[in-house]
């Protein structure tokens, strides 16, 4: 007991120790003859917390990347065959591994285009080496807003912005039931949830609505049951929350173990997993925001009427081919990462160069309809980068007719493919 | 009524984090060696109890038996693998070794069971106490953790081996000279701890979705109900777990939930300080 303090030390410092880079994808495509082979370089999180969603990101990117490599890769009008290849680490979640990995992307390993890692927190870390070796990266499965407004210029985002990520949450609950005046906001103190949350209350409060909690946990937090009594205690009506895929799985089931009286339950990220149907009862109800469904009806046709240029496939062709590819469901983390590679190559193409300068001059013009919704970047010098096209969808688990869970598109009206479970049982 | 409903909350879970730290106490106890691979045992047996429920549709408590004789093998494997050999050696030596094997057995389950969460889909209701609302899964985990601190408690001090253990723990050379076979004994309490750490974690995975970097959380309490309560008492584990559980349930009341660290952790700093042999005054 006397050496408790010495090796409580050591025993922070042996966690906090990192490990040597270890590639993990080696170059894909041996390129043609007269062919450019663009360097993609970016880290996804193979190990730590974040691994299930920066995993299916990856996956997206690198289907992507094949496809248009089969394909034949991209043809500029002066001949030049544009095909990609990636280097890639793991970045083991954390910010400082990700500081270095990038690093190490732009220099040694002369990345052409980066993309970003997953998570708004170490996409944070990489875009400040992205700008400081003026490389474009495309930002993807990274929706906190403050990114965007640090001046950068290299920087562009797919996702929507956090500040709209709930906001249509609290619409949809004016809508059901106009008398609901108190809410309970309940997240993870991270980057991404809080930027999430601070816009959603703002604009609660706007509405009229009272926020009878605005309290954050830590990441690793297994016990909500703090949380709830407040929230039973307060009389809440809804809660709106959460902040990524284990934490807020954890918080859903203990609301539903609880069973304490609310009408409306949203999460952020956790929802429209697939994984999350494995909460059982627990899941049913239960509201999120998504960045993309397969269920979300963006084509040709509805690009036409909204005088927008399409792109690229068909949701329902990148879900085959998803599937085909890896025998699971995609998410919208799957489709965004497919979706960086994307823009990626319509910027390339309507650059009709590889030069850098030209192809972040044709991303800031980019204005396209894809599977993966609107794209358009903000080009103001306050928020350079900021993705101002794209909008969410909002999900519920509901039962079908044989009682398994199904996720059903409950907002916006217009894109909805069941009425709202309300209030959830 | 309501500080009623977050105090027994607290105490619940305090029953959670006193079984959790058992193993690590008896190990750090008798052994003088900090068990770093405490979190992957206690997730290991996580997935243990997922598996057998969700492919064979075994009950979890079932499980969780199966579960604890595994646990005790693997730690008399663990043991004899990677600690015998330097179990004499400095402290920092059986440290790094127990570091060793919870990241193999980290690498390993993020390759075999990814990072997705997981969720055993059980059930025993709940019962409502006015106020308070007790999940059927929640009160069982608290009594298994009063049979299992008194367990080991009465092992420990009522029977040969339990005996043997605590004789290596005082002297081990005066037990090896009266004939107490010191390396079966070391093995045994090695295993006991993982056994142990292994139930808490089938007990928890009944009532939490978890992934493989679930017991890291519950390492980090057990470090502090370990100083709290002293070292290589299951009883005093036990009782300081209530205490940082009952801590947990009710600092929310008057503070943000963000608190609850900074009251936990400099109430740890408060007791090596002034307390370094626990708050029940057990063995140093």
């Amino acid at each position: 007991m006397k050496k408790l303090g010495y090796i409580l030390v050591i025993v922070s410092v042996l966690w906090l120790a990192a490990c040597a880079p270890t590639p993990t994808e080696a170059p894909t495509e041996a390129p043609a003859v007269e062919a450019k082979t663009m360097v993609i370089g970016y880290t996804s999180s193979l190990t730590g917390k974040l691994e299930v969603s920066a995993g299916r990101q990856a996956k997206g990117l690198e289907l992507w990347m094949e496809q248009i490599n089969a394909a034949g890769g991209i043809t500029l009008s002066d001949g030049t065959v544009v095909t990609f290849e990636s280097v890639t680490y793991d970045d083991e979640s954390s910010k400082d591994r990700v500081q270095e990995l990038y690093t190490r992307l732009a220099t040694e390993d002369n990345a052409d285009m980066l993309i970003s890692p997953y998570s708004s927190g170490l996409t944070a870390a990489a875009s400040i080496i992205a700008e400081q070796y003026g490389k474009v990266m495309i930002t993807t499965g990274a929706a906190a807003d403050s990114n965007y407004k640090q001046g950068y210029t290299q920087v562009f985002q797919i996702y929507t912005p956090a500040s709209r990520y709930l906001t249509g949450a609290v619409d949809l609950l004016k809508l059901l039931d106009p008398d609901v005046t108190k809410l309970a906001i309940v997240h993870e103190d991270a980057t991404f949830a809080t930027g999430v949350v601070e816009a959603a209350k703002e604009y609660a409060e706007s509405l009229g609505y009272e926020i009878v909690i605005f309290e954050g946990y830590a990441s690793d937090t297994t016990d909500f049951g703090p949380f709830i009594n407040k929230i039973e205690a307060t009389g809440a009506e809804a809660i709106l929350g959460g902040g990524h895929m284990t934490d807020g799985s954890t918080f859903a089931r203990q609301v539903h173990e609880k069973d304490i009286d609310i009408k409306m339950f949203a999460l952020l990220v956790a929802p429209p997993e697939p994984d999350f149907a494995e909460l059982g009862e627990a899941a049913y109800g239960v509201i999120g925001p998504s960045q993309w469904e397969p269920l979300a009806a963006y084509t040709p046709e509805s690009a036409g009427e909204a005088g927008l240029t399409w792109y690229g496939l068909l949701s329902d062709e990148f879900v085959t081919v998803y599937e085909a590819a890896y025998n699971e469901e995609p998410s919208y983390h799957s489709a965004g990462g497919y979706a960086a590679g994307l823009i990626l190559q319509k910027a390339i193409e309507d650059a009709d160069s590889t030069d850098t300068a030209a192809i972040k001059a044709a991303l800031d013009n980019i204005d396209v309809l894809t599977f993966f919704g609107y794209t358009k970047f903000d080009t103001t010098a306050e928020a350079h980068g900021l993705q101002i096209g794209h909008s969410m969808v909002y999900v519920q688990w509901q039962k079908d007719a044989d009682g398994n869970l199904v996720k059903q598109v409950v907002w916006p009206q217009a894109g909805a493919t069941a009425e709202t479970i309300y209030p959830i049982p | 009524m309501e500080f009623l409903s977050f105090l027994v909350d607290g105490l619940l879970m305090g029953f959670v984090y006193g079984v959790a730290a058992i193993g690590m106490s008896l190990i750090w106890g008798v052994m003088k060696v900090i068990n770093l691979s405490h979190n992957m045992l206690i997730v290991y047996s996580m997935f243990g109890v997922y598996l057998l429920f969700n492919t064979l549709g075994m009950n979890p408590y079932l499980a969780i038996l199966l579960m604890a004789v595994l646990g005790l093998l693997m730690g008399i494997l663990i043991y004899t693998v990677a600690l015998h050999r330097v179990i004499d050696a400095p402290e920092l030596s059986t440290l790094l070794a127990t570091f060793s094997v919870s990241m193999i057995m980290t690498g390993l389950a993020t390759a075999l069971w990814t990072n997705s969460p997981r969720n055993v889909e059980f059930s025993l209701g709940s019962l409502s106490l006015g106020p308070v609302t007790l999940p059927g899964t929640r009160v069982v985990a608290a009594l298994t953790a009063i049979l299992a601190a008194g367990g080991l408690f009465l092992f420990l001090y009522r029977t040969r081996p339990g005996r043997y253990i605590r004789a290596v723990a005082n002297n081990r050379a005066a037990a090896e000279m009266v004939g107490v076979p010191s390396n079966q004994i070391l093995a045994l309490s090695f295993g006991l701890g993982a056994m142990i750490a292994a139930i808490s974690g089938g007990l928890i995975a009944t009532f939490f979705p978890f992934n493989v970097l679930s017991g890291m959380n519950y390492q980090l309490k057990s470090f502090v109900v370990c100083v709290l309560g002293g070292l290589g008492n299951p009883l005093g584990a036990l009782i300081g777990g209530l205490v940082l559980g009952t801590l947990e349930g009710i600092i929310p009341i008057f503070a943000q939930t963000s608190w609850v660290p900074v009251f936990e952790f400099g109430l740890f700093v408060l007791i090596i300080i002034f307390r370094p042999s626990g708050l029940l005054g057990a063995k140093q």
